[in-house]
């Protein structure tokens, strides 16, 4: 009978996974443009988009841009799908967080597609998005994506995109 | 579209504050058609590793340019809001080359506008990507 390994410390655990999500997060400059911070549970993801004035379409509304909404929303889920690939790496031991420095990324997904519903105005304060990977095959991926600002349950945003998975059919 | 109102309709546009963070310039303007553009930019990079933009930017450039065509529409709209956004990404936007997107507000009812838009790098045969869109269609004031 082989006796269970000892679970690692919590804190090594932690440090692991951040530093992962930090990697591919802080590697790309538009998601440092927008402001756009990620929040971890476990391997769930929360997209923050803190509010800022730049990112308003209405002044008169005021009201945030369409742009600035899509954009989020599409940050929200090419991260999604690159952590999903990445998680299992990850937590295998195979991809170690310390070897992700600025000139070693994993390459990420490419949008082949995307189609934003405006379903409210965007207020001019803080907005988050999850989004849901429902299909990740070998040469294509379909992701959901939700945004609220105050209630969870009403939606001013969502989106759903196709994407050509990294390093596969694109050559 | 008269001189008078081609320019604030620029002055609008440019005054927007997202659209000025990314630098985009009013080209053109009337009868449902608008031309957009905005510059290359080392901080709206999406893969670092090649220096191309992110497609977030393009939306935004693609949305803009939509609602100003609708905007520009003879049937002359009091205001607009995209209701749906669809972009299809045809090559990565090569690298320092400035990005024009030309939308046209191609049917307009009494409810709604219908837009299509095409992006392009300096290479003028080959677009970027190219978007279809459906935009509320708010009542000019004074009329019921």
């Amino acid at each position: 009978m082989t006796r269970r390994p000892k679970p690692e410390p919590v804190q090594v655990v932690k440090e692991r996974r951040d530093a992962a999500l930090r990697a591919i997060v802080h590697g790309v400059p538009f998601i440092q443009f927008l402001g756009i911070e990620f929040e971890r549970r476990g391997d769930e993801l929360t997209a923050v988009l803190p509010f800022g004035e730049r990112l308003i379409g209405n002044p008169l509304l005021p009201a945030l841009h369409g742009g600035a909404t899509a954009a989020f929303l599409e940050v929200a889920s090419i991260i999604e799908l690159s952590w999903s690939l990445i998680w299992e790496e990850m937590e295998s031991g195979r991809l170690d967080p310390k070897t992700l420095d600025p000139g070693h990324l994993p390459r990420l997904p490419k949008t082949i597609d995307f189609t934003v519903d405006y379903l409210r105005t965007g207020l001019p304060r803080d907005a988050y998005a999850r989004a849901r990977v429902n299909r990740s095959g070998r040469r294509y991926a379909s992701v959901h994506v939700e945004a609220w600002q105050d209630n969870r349950s009403r939606l001013f945003a969502q989106a759903t995109g196709h994407f050509l998975m990294p390093g596969r059919g694109d050559g | 579209m008269n001189e008078q109102k081609q320019a604030l309709a620029r002055q609008f546009i440019e005054a927007i504050p997202y659209s000025r963070a990314l630098g985009m310039v009013l080209d053109e303007i009337g009868d449902g058609v608008a031309v957009i553009s905005m510059p290359y930019d080392a901080r709206i990079v999406g893969d670092p590793e090649t220096g191309v933009i992110h497609g977030g930017a393009v939306s935004a450039l693609m949305d803009t340019c939509g609602g100003a065509a609708v905007m520009s529409h003879p049937s002359n709209p009091g205001g607009t809001a995209t209701i749906d956004l669809r972009i299809d990404y045809m090559r990565p936007a090569k690298p320092g080359q400035r990005i024009t997107a030309r939308a046209e507000c191609y049917n307009i009812t009494r409810t709604v506008a219908f837009v299509r838009a095409t992006a392009h790098d300096e290479d003028l045969s080959r677009p970027v990507a190219t978007a279809t869109g459906a935009f509320t269609v708010e009542r000019a004031e004074g009329r019921a």
